[in-house]
């Protein structure tokens, strides 16, 4: 049943990147920037936890989640670590995400030819 | 002085020829295949994140969702490879950029578009053109609410 929520949230966020699109043009890059600065607000204001609670894969998925996670990981690093957490934190608990980013993307494009230019 | 006006002439001239040749996507097909493809796409990684826990029921929960994103970012990865991710793209819009699947989606599509450049100044160089200013500005302001979170 939860699947309901998780379908309308994450399709509800994409719509709003959607909006965005339509009404100002936007890029994808600057899509992107802007729902990870979402995130990292959501999760500095306490608001992503409650929300990801019921709405699970439909935050966590959207890239707002990985900006929240880039924010959880930097305010938990530095009540743990000092101000050296604030410059760990982040990346630590984002690595994932961006290593396997990174390393599939040099992978298959050493394999895959491009389709564009036919 | 003469110049400067027909040169501002011209890129009049030329805005409006860009407005035209713009393409014009109608709003309301594209708001209801975004909210759709999103909510899929969402939907796909709560299976998955499911199946791991189902699989491996002592893992943490952080763990599993880190999982659940790696095979999501390397599904997308493969998909934009073999070219498929661009055909969902343009029938998505921005349901196929917002989710994660997006971010795994503009590091692999430049890669393999600049393959021919070489694997440096190529693939190694153009995989960040868009994922280069999300890392920075996500890694920026998660660096100031670590401060802030420093003194209160």
């Amino acid at each position: 049943m939860y699947y309901l929520w998780v379908f309308l949230i994450g399709g509800l966020v994409c719509m709003l990147g959607q909006v965005l699109i339509i009404y100002t043009n936007i890029t994808s890059a600057r899509i992107l920037v802007t729902f990870v600065l979402i995130g990292v607000l959501l999760q500095a204001f306490g608001i992503f936890d409650p929300i990801s609670e019921f709405a699970r894969a439909g935050i966590n998925v959207p890239i707002i989640g990985f900006g929240a996670s880039l924010a959880k990981g930097a305010i938990s690093a530095v009540k743990s670590k000092g101000l050296l957490g604030a410059f760990t934190g982040g990346l630590e608990a984002t690595a994932g995400g961006i290593a396997a980013a990174i390393f599939f993307a040099f992978i298959f494009s050493l394999i895959f030819k491009s389709k564009t230019k036919n | 002085m003469d110049k400067h006006m027909e040169a501002k002439k011209r890129n009049q001239a030329y805005n409006r020829y860009v407005q035209a040749k713009i393409p014009k996507t109608k709003p309301w097909p594209s708001l209801f295949n975004s909210f759709l493809v999103g909510g899929i796409i969402c939907c796909i990684g709560q299976g998955i994140n499911d199946l791991i826990l189902l699989w491996f029921p002592n893992m943490a929960e952080q763990s599993a969702w880190a999982y659940t994103l790696i095979v999501l970012i390397f599904i997308a990865s493969f998909l934009t490879g073999i070219g498929v991710y661009d055909k969902i793209g343009k029938f998505a819009g921005g349901g196929s950029i917002v989710p994660i699947t997006g971010f795994s989606n503009s590091i692999t599509s430049p890669a393999v578009e600049f393959k021919h450049e070489g694997i440096i100044y190529g693939i190694c160089v153009k995989m960040f053109t868009i994922a280069g200013p999300v890392i920075v500005s996500g890694v920026v302001a998660s660096f100031i609410i670590g401060v802030i979170y420093l003194f209160i």
